[in-house]
This record gives C-alpha cells, sequence and structure tokens, in this order.
C-alpha cells in the first residue's frame, strides 16, 4: 500500500507541474482559448437553428443509452450483416490485439508490410498508439487529416478530439511544414493549405492500404459511417485496395433513422455545422462493376477496457460520440490544453474515461481531481453524460483508497473534530477571530494547502 | 436573516447548522462528509419543518442534489431527502417570494431611483456561482431579486465560466485555479463596475483573495448585503 501511495503522491503532483507549464505558454493558452471560443460559440449557434434542439438531445441521450445497455446484441447484428456484405469483422480485447490484427492485415495486403499506409483521423488508433506499431514493422504511415499531420511532424499527440492541432498558431505550422520540404513555406493559410493539399495528394496515390476511424456502426445495414471535412476520410477509404476501419466498441447504433438523429447533433455540436463537409456511409466493400471503393474492407472492434466499463456505475461514458463540446467549454481545458492531460482523451471527457478505460495506470487516476465540478461539461454535452457528476463519483470510489494518507488521515480527523459540537463552537469563534487578524495569519501557513492559497491569493477579511 | 426580514419574511436562524460536508464530498470522501453533515441536517429538521434557506449557492447545491445521495442507505436517509426538498438558495427564494415581473433584460438603465430605497448608483456586476447558475438555475432569480433591492446590475461577458474557485480545486490545483481566477478578474473588471455581486460567499473568496494580491480595485459584495435593500412593499 505504501507503494502505491508514493506513487500517487507523485502522480498527484505532475498534472500540476505539466500545468505550470503550460501556464507559462502565452502562445499556447492564446490559441486554445481563440479556438475553443469559436468552436463553442458556433455550437451554441448552431444548436439555436434548430427549433427542437433540447428534444433532439433527449432523443440522442436515449438512443445512445438503449445503445450501450444492448450492445452485444445491435454489435452482432451489424457484424452479421457487414459480413455478409463481403467485409471482415475483427474483435480486438485490447491495444495488443488490435494493432496485432491490422499489422497482419497490412502485411498480407498487395503491397506487403512496407505498404504505404494513408490514415485519417482515428481517436481509437490513438487509443492503441497503432502507428508505432505499424512503422516498427516497416509501414510507412502518413496522417493524412491536416490537424494529425500537423501533429504527426511535430511528434506529438493530438490535444483536443476533433482538432488535434488546436494548440498551435499557423507560424508554428508554417515552421513545420518548411522543415518537411526543405523548402520556405509561408504561414499564409493558403500556402500551408497548399502545401499539405500536395504532400496528402501524394500520399492517397501511394497508399497501399487505407485507415480511418468510425463514427457510427449501423446495425440494420451492417454500414459504418465516418464523417469528415477534408475529403481526407473518403480517399483513404476508396482509393487504397485495402481499407481497415478502427472502431471503438460502443459507437453503434440500430438503425438509418437512429443515425440521423447523431449526425444532427454531431456536427453542431463539435463545430457548429449542419452537417460536416463529407458524410460517408460505406455499406461493404467495392461491388462488381463499381468504380472506386476498396477490394478488402476490414473493420477492427475494439474494447479497450469497455466491456468492463459498461457494468459499472460509469457506463453512460460509453454514450460519448467524441464531438467535443465538453473540451472547448471546459475553465481548465482552456487555461491548459489537451497534452497536460497526458491521455488521448483530454478535458472532462478524458477525465472520466481515461481512468476508466485504463484502471490500472496511476497516473491516469489524478485525471478527475482536474476539474472544478463548474458542470459546464455537463452542460454542453449533446448525449447528455452527467460528466461532473461522474468526476464525483470516481473521487468518491477511488479517494477512500488511493489518496496519500495525509489527505485520508486529514479528512477523518477533521471529520471527528467537527461532530464535536464543543469543536464546532470554537472554531466558530476561532473563524471570526481569524478572519480579523488575517495580517498574522498571512505569514503562518507557507506549505501544503494553506500555502497554496496563500501563494497567489489574500487571506479573507472579516464579514 | 436582513435581507430576509426585508422581502417580508420571519427566519428563524437553525442555531447548530455549520457544514454541508462539501469539501470532504467533492474531495471523494462520503463517510468524513456525512459525519461533519450530519449535525446540521438535524439542527434544520429540528428547527422548523418549513423552507431551509440557505445563503451560499454551493452549499444549497450540496444539500439539495447530494444529501440525498450521500444519506442514502443511511437512518438519516428521509430526512436527508426531506430537508433537500426544502432547501432554497437565499436569491431563488426571494425572488419567489417577489410579485412575479419578468427581469429586464441587463444592463438595466434607470430603475435604481424608482425603487426605494435606492442603496447606490452605482451599477454592480454579478458573478454567477456555478452551482447556483446550473444547478439551482438561479441566474434569473437573482437577477430578479437585486432589480427589486433597487441595484443596477451588469452582466459580465464570459459569465458563465467558473472563476476556479470549486472548492479545494483551489488548493490542490493552485495554479490552473488561480489562472481561471485572473480571466474572471479581468472580464469582470472590463465592465467598469467597482463592485462585484455573488450569491455564494466561496467564489466571491477567491476571487476577492486573487484581486487583492494583483491590487485590484474591485470590492466584492455578498448579493445577501444588497438585498437588505428590498423595499417593504417588495413581498407578497
Ligand atoms: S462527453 Fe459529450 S460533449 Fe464530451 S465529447 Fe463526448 S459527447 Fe461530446
Amino acid at each position: 500500500m505504501a507503494s502505491t501511495t508514493a506513487t500517487e503522491a507523485a502522480t498527484l503532483n505532475s498534472f500540476n507541474t505539466r500545468a505550470r507549464q503550460a501556464l507559462r505558454d502565452e502562445r499556447l493558452r492564446d490559441a486554445v482559448a481563440r479556438s475553443t471560443d469559436l468552436l463553442g460559440s458556433r455550437r451554441v449557434e448552431a444548436l439555436s437553428e434548430l427549433a427542437n434542439a433540447d428534444e433532439l438531445r433527449d432523443a440522442a441521450a436515449a438512443i445512445r443509452s438503449a445503445s450501450v445497455s444492448r450492445l452485444r446484441s445491435l454489435l452482432d447484428e451489424w457484424s452479421d450483416n457487414f459480413t455478409a456484405l463481403g467485409g471482415t469483422v475483427h474483435w480486438a480485447r485490447d491495444a495488443a490485439e488490435a494493432t496485432g490484427a491490422i499489422a497482419e492485415i497490412v502485411a498480407a495486403s498487395p503491397a506487403g508490410p512496407g505498404a504505404v499506409v494513408a490514415k485519417g483521423k482515428s481517436m481509437a488508433s490513438e487509443e492503441i498508439h497503432l502507428n508505432e506499431v505499424l512503422a516498427s514493422a516497416g509501414a510507412d504511415v502518413i496522417e493524412t487529416d491536416l490537424g494529425e499531420f500537423i501533429i504527426q511532424l511535430a511528434g506529438e499527440a493530438p490535444s483536443h478530439i476533433i482538432a488535434p492541432a488546436l494548440h498551435k498558431d499557423r507560424f508554428q505550422i508554417a515552421d513545420l511544414f518548411t522543415a518537411d520540404s526543405g523548402q520556405a513555406v509561408s504561414a499564409e493559410i493558403h500556402e500551408e493549405a497548399a502545401y499539405a493539399r500536395d504532400r496528402l495528394r501524394r500520399a492517397f496515390l501511394d497508399a497501399g492500404v487505407g485507415i480511418t476511424g468510425v463514427n457510427f456502426a449501423v446495425a440494420s445495414t451492417g454500414s459504418i459511417c465516418l464523417v469528415e471535412n477534408e475529403g481526407n476520410g473518403r480517399m483513404c477509404s476508396s482509393l487504397p485496395s485495402v481499407h481497415v476501419a478502427i472502431m471503438g466498441m460502443e459507437r453503434i447504433v440500430a438503425d438509418l433513422a437512429e443515425l440521423d438523429v447523431m449526425l444532427n447533433l454531431l456536427a453542431r455540436s463539435a463545430t457548429g455545422q449542419a452537417l460536416t463537409v463529407y458524410t460517408n456511409l460505406i455499406t461493404g466493400p467495392r461491388r462488381d462493376g463499381e468504380a472506386d471503393g476498396p477490394e478488402n474492407l476490414h473493420v477492427v472492434v475494439l474494447d479497450g477496457g469497455r466491456s468492463a466499463a459498461l457494468h459499472s456505475q460509469y457506463s453512460s461514458a460509453l454514450s460519448c460520440i467524441r464531438c467535443g463540446a465538453c473540451l472547448n467549454v471546459c475553465p481548465v481545458y482552456r487555461q491548459v490544453g489537451g497534452h497536460v492531460y497526458e491521455s488521448v482523451y483530454s478535458g472532462p471527457i478524458g477525465a472520466v474515461l481515461t481512468p476508466i478505460l485504463r484502471p490500472d495506470d496511476p497516473s491516469a487516476r489524478e485525471l478527475p481531481e482536474a476539474s472544478s465540478l463548474c458542470g459546464a461539461c455537463t452542460e454542453a454535452c449533446p448525449v447528455q453524460i452527467p460528466l461532473h457528476d461522474l468526476l464525483l463519483k470516481l473521487r468518491l470510489e477511488r479517494a477512500p483508497e488511493s489518496a496519500t494518507a495525509t489527505r485520508r488521515w486529514g479528512f477523518r480527523l477533521w471529520s471527528l473534530a467537527w461532530s464535536l459540537p464543543l469543536v464546532r463552537h470554537i472554531s466558530r469563534v476561532l473563524t471570526r477571530l481569524g478572519l480579523r487578524c488575517t495580517r498574522v495569519l498571512r505569514r503562518l501557513p507557507s506549505r501544503g494547502w494553506p500555502g497554496a492559497w496563500n501563494k497567489c491569493r489574500d487571506l479573507p477579511r472579516a464579514r | 436573516m436582513q435581507a430576509l426580514r426585508a422581502a417580508g419574511c420571519e427566519p428563524k436562524d437553525v442555531g447548530g447548522a455549520f457544514c454541508c460536508g462539501q469539501p470532504a464530498y467533492n474531495s471523494g470522501f462520503a463517510k468524513e462528509a456525512r459525519r461533519v453533515a450530519k449535525p446540521t441536517l438535524r439542527a434544520v429538521s429540528k428547527a422548523s419543518s418549513g423552507d431551509c434557506v440557505v445563503a451560499s449557492g454551493s452549499c444549497a447545491a450540496m444539500m439539495s442534489h447530494y444529501w440525498p445521495e450521500l444519506f442514502a442507505g443511511t437512518p438519516q436517509a428521509a430526512e436527508a431527502r426531506r430537508v433537500a426538498e426544502r432547501t432554497k438558495e437565499l436569491t431563488v427564494y426571494v425572488s419567489s417570494r417577489l410579485e412575479s415581473e419578468p427581469v429586464n433584460d441587463a444592463p438595466q438603465a434607470e430603475s435604481a431611483a424608482e425603487v426605494h430605497p435606492p442603496l447606490a448608483e452605482e451599477p454592480v456586476v454579478i458573478h454567477d456561482a456555478c452551482h447556483a447558475l446550473r444547478g439551482l438555475g438561479a441566474a434569473e432569480a437573482t437577477r430578479r431579486a437585486l432589480a427589486a433591492s433597487g441595484r443596477r446590475y451588469v452582466n459580465p461577458p464570459g459569465s458563465e465560466r467558473c472563476c476556479g474557485f470549486g472548492g479545494l480545486f483551489s488548493v490542490k490545483m493552485p495554479d490552473v485555479s488561480v489562472a481561471m481566477a485572473d480571466e474572471k478578474l479581468d472580464l469582470l473588471a472590463s465592465t467598469g463596475c467597482e463592485t462585484v455581486v455573488s450569491c455564494d460567499l466561496s467564489c466571491l473568496v477567491h476571487l476577492e483573495g486573487r484581486a487583492g494580491r494583483r491590487g485590484l480595485a474591485l470590492r466584492f459584495e455578498h448579493a445577501a448585503s444588497l438585498l437588505e435593500g428590498i423595499g417593504p412593499g417588495a413581498g407578497k
């Protein structure tokens, strides 16, 4: 137990340590505040255009929680239909099984293990660290979503669910493109876009395998739905002869009517668009006589801790449709950005999901603390996940065992003391006196929680 | 108390009420929270069977939303549910006692002189506490109550964003908490108002502490102290 406590103490400082670093980075803070403000205000605007936004949210929440509660049967239905269409399903319990399956598919593809792999945006692929595995097997993986491409060049992880390079400004992007091309790329947006377009077009044409995520699988039709704004997802899923889609196992709806509700909310909540520029509904591989589409279509269904979460008090977190709205309104995320969470998912949903999906990861355990429980996330979530209550539940479940000894004993003694009438009386009197002599108090505490207050804030005055 | 009397009520002080247990509960220590909250629960239910008015948004939210959960499965479960139903945040309570007029959109222009007694000419800027805003839906009530007190008020930009207090969050993650306070203070100050009003004392202590350290010329008042100016005719 002692060692857990020590690790805990070390990691408890690490969010703070990383946050301090981020807080000193003015460029990052500017970029994050500007982009989240923009995404957030567009979301509000797009939802206000709907006459029935509240009903739609109720419907979406109901659809998602019904899907989560009958996940097994929906997945079976989808898988039967998908297989009948000629697709191949791979069930992966964890990251190793998922990356193993995908590496085998790449190795067996016409281009072999050294294939150029054009990859669209997929958070599930981040969960399994796919790029590293494929690269070490010899593949040349290139991210084709603009944001993902930028952070791939920077050697970083996504800092936002839908806008992975949100923390970078255009000057930093110009530097990355210049280094990549060996020629000067200016910080003019159109020039940056032109460079990326040219570079990525080559990748699409060379690619032997395309890899994408999945926004929703549709059980009744066996389809997978992929939404995006750049057309790169469509390229990845139609140009190469092999297409592999990776899907978190909870991302399923029963039929097209349910998909309609979800699509109506997803883009509005994510970017404030009524619909994304490209909405791909892929129903099986290329059929005879069709001009394009992959000959081989695979879907890797990733469990990755989800089954365990299904049967816990946190199952509502599996309703998440990865819109990023909760990040955009989170006041903590706003100050420090996504990398500080050191987890694939950041912001409120990251602070909930990471400790649930990775219960044994000590660095995930401190994430539920990274919230003032203001509830802005819950209010923004299109599928009504009670995010701040889940954060609180995580604290309630885990703090009594995993908090530092000081904290445990502190609360125990505090509560014992305050359950005695005499102590309550004395502390009332002391509070009154204490508030009147803050000048003395100000000098006293320099460590621990009082010190943390005192370092940057004055003590309260008497009222 | 003054505020409630001004609104035409006859309040009774709950002698033994002390702490609602929120600091421990939000840190994940339910048992300890229960231990501290129990005497308060007892005192409230012993004091009266009427409404229990709480002059702090977050304590009110704790008592009305989380107490039933906190005491679930204990001998106090039923008592906690009853008290939760009766618990009202101060401005919500006061505004429910006023004639039901819709609030005008802030900033309000000329009402100060008409309602008596006019407290001051300068408008105040409202800080919406998160628990009151989202948990209790108190934003409109706070404004109605303030308007009735004859005080003009202004809504700051970013009014729905948290000030960074969050109970022990303010000391567990002090740097992020202070960064949030700084942004909030800048937004409040940008209105040109000198007085910040909120229905949550803990937000005010945090903001005031930070403003003091930064040397900002802002004053902080609990909504209760302004509500004392509600005219005698304002209550139903
Ligand atoms: S938790 Fe809700 S708001 Fe956050 S990303 Fe998921 S669906 Fe969107």
